[in-house]
């Protein structure tokens, strides 16, 4: 693993989750670090989103440490969780929008809620956020089963960029989107990345958003991080499953893609 | 990190008007100077304006949000106007905001308080009139359905209607069985308090035996169990419905009405009369006690005199409504469940349905029950 100067975000150690009996993780290390886009892979079931989960304070690990910001998060006092809580975002796999307010509202909800800002600065700071991430201004006004699953996570992002966060955590951001909508995902959160200097934490299948979007890749594979860095060197890496995950027909299309 | 709140000056200089931006622009800050920010944008409409960002320690996306919106509301875009004094890192933010400074609709617009109101009078009334013909085409689509399973008892659901009948029907007996038992002992006191005055306490058995047989039990049961089971049957297939769960039966060749909706009817229209039964003896019964103990009335007493005053007629009457109400309850939460759309708002807004509108149609059955007996003098 490359020592590189920036400091990390995210530094969990021997990190160990379990559902009653079954493990799902055992000695788990990884670090994210500032201003990189961190995609993680592996295959069903080898719980990447429990390692989500578990980073953002969802499920507690039965052994181990989560930092985050420098910070312990499960040992941490009330105060200093919500000032994590604050400077993070997440966008959960089906957007989880509250189904009873409008996606202007949602997005102004953690506006409301940690900022105590109301009124006409709430409805800007959410319609710049709403713009951002390439809805139209009618979107705003709309309930969430009216949108679209590809708006959907396009309002889910806008709520979790809210607070302008430093580190963004992304389940599967790119499931269930066409190619096309999917491009333009991952183009929106390059460009948000560059622009607003986010940290991402990014769970994927999708081969070409790893390609197209991810700094550094980990692999999830036998209940811990078989590999970690960047693409290229994880491509060459010798595991029944990399190569399989790599060289398999979408893998190679994927290559291609991005190569022309 | 010296934390100093936004804080913007104006300048005059040389026709110019200059905004001198000092301080943490960062969207915690900016609630205290917005309205004042907003108060000179209106004030300078159509003035060059330049904006100084020197001073501004740090800056998010809202923070250049409102730089930018005061710099476009006022400017006239000339040469003379422009944000100057950014650093990369806040030039690269104003940069990304400047696009997405249009507002957007937060919450649906209605144009007109008064046509708002038109609108919303018309459409009630519609979806009155609408939810009470999809009601009776349920009603005709379960009749049907149990029509059709009976020819072809093999299509019977067993097992989900014997769960259903020990969920909504056993797992109810002990509450039913002692609201019924309190309701049959208030009765007999407020009954004995009145009758002691006419020295005729011993019509409390048959005030007790009437009011409990022919109405309080199984009404009670019907309220109970509508509380209890039909709102449980709007929820299960409501959020069945949201999560495309009868879609996916439908197409798989399963008719939701017979898996899901005839086994819930079936169990409750077998069950609610059990438990009207249990309801009825149990309420007799505390009447029964409160007579023995606080009244001259011993349990034998009560017993002769019940069996010779209380015709089995008022218990036939009492039960004979129970399989009305439990095909109401049950039809109704079924109905309402499959009418959820969408939200989960929608899911609470039925479920709330649900048990208004079977309390209102078993309150209204039994108003029609009780004119026909007396009609029919049963």
């Amino acid at each position: 693993m490359d020592k590189s100067a920036k400091p990390n975000v995210i530094e969990v150690r021997d990190l160990r989750t379990q559902f009653d009996d079954v493990v799902v993780h055992n000695d788990l290390d990884l670090d994210v670090h500032s201003g990189e886009i961190m995609g993680v892979v592996g295959g069903s079931g080898t719980g990447k989103s429990v390692l989500m989960r578990a980073i953002i304070g969802l499920k507690r690990p039965s052994n181990g440490t989560v930092r985050v910001f420098g910070d312990e998060f499960y040992e941490a006092d009330e105060k200093t969780r919500l000032s994590i809580e604050r400077r993070w975002g997440v966008l959960f796999q089906g957007g989880a929008l509250f189904s009873s307010l409008t996606v202007a509202q949602n997005v102004m909800a953690p506006i409301r809620e940690h900022l105590h800002v109301e009124g006409e600065l709430a409805q800007d700071m959410a319609a710049l956020k709403i713009s951002m991430v390439g809805l139209p201004p009618d979107a705003g006004a709309k309930y969430p089963s009216e949108l679209s699953g590809g708006m959907k996570k396009r309002a889910g992002l806008a709520r979790a960029l809210a607070l302008d966060p430093e580190l963004v955590f992304l389940d599967e951001p790119t499931a269930g989107l066409d190619p096309i909508g999917a491009a333009k995902f991952d183009e929106l959160i390059i460009n948000l990345k560059e622009s607003l200097g986010l940290t991402v934490f990014m769970v994927t299948h999708d081969l070409d958003t790893l390609h197209a979007a991810c700094d550094r890749v980990a692999v999830l594979a036998e209940k811990h991080v078989i590999e970690c860095g960047p693409l290229e060197e994880v491509r060459r890496a010798d595991h029944p499953w990399i190569n399989e995950y790599f060289s398999g027909p979408r893998g190679r299309a994927a290559l291609v893609a991005k190569a022309s | 990190m010296a934390e100093s709140a936004a804080h913007f000056d104006i300048d005059v200089d040389g026709g110019v008007l200059k905004l001198v931006a000092s301080g943490d622009w960062r969207a915690r800050f900016l609630k205290q100077i917005d309205n004042r920010l907003r108060d000179f944008a209106d004030d300078s409409v159509g003035r060059d304006l330049v904006i100084d960002v020197s001073g501004v320690e740090r800056l998010d996306t809202a923070g250049a949000m409102v730089l930018q919106r005061t710099f476009f509301a006022c400017t006239q875009r000339t040469e003379n106007s422009r944000i100057i004094g950014a650093n990369d890192a806040h030039g690269a933010l104003l940069a990304q905001v400047e696009n997405h400074l249009a507002p957007c609709h937060v919450s649906p617009v209605h144009p007109n308080a008064f046509m708002e109101m038109l609108r919303r009078l018309g459409v009630g009334t519609m979806d009155a009139i609408n939810a009470m013909l999809e009601l009776m085409s349920f009603i005709g689509q379960t009749l049907f359905t149990a029509w059709r399973v009976l020819t072809r008892p093999s299509h019977f659901r067993w097992t989900s209607t014997v769960h259903h009948m020990e969920e909504a029907g056993l797992n109810a007996i002990p509450i039913i069985g002692l609201m019924s038992f309190l309701i049959g002992a208030v009765v007999a006191f407020m009954g004995a308090k009145i009758l002691r005055l006419f020295n005729a306490d011993i019509f409390t058995v048959e005030l007790v035996g009437i009011a409990v047989l022919r109405e309080f039990g199984v009404l009670l049961t019907a309220i109970l169990i509508a509380g209890r089971s039909g709102s449980a049957f709007t929820a299960q297939i409501g959020s069945m419905k949201i999560r495309e769960e009868i879609d996916a039966m439908r197409v798989l060749g399963i008719d939701p009405m017979e898996a899901l909706v005839l086994p819930r009817v079936v169990a409750l229209v077998i069950m609610l009369p059990a438990i009207a039964f249990i309801a009825a003896v149990l309420g007799v019964t505390g009447g029964a006690l409160v007579a023995a103990g606080a009244m001259d009335i011993s349990l034998a007493l009560f017993a002769a005199r019940f069996q010779e005053t209380i015709i089995i007629n008022h218990f036939w009457a009492g039960l004979i409504k129970a399989p009305f109400f439990a095909f109401v309850i049950g039809v109704i939460g079924c109905f309402q469940g499959m009418e959820v759309e969408g939200s989960s708002e929608s899911l609470g807004q039925r479920t709330t349905l649900s048990v208004v509108q079977s309390l209102f149609l078993v309150i209204v059955i039994d108003a029609f029950f009780a004119m026909f007996y007396l009609e029919i003098d049963f």
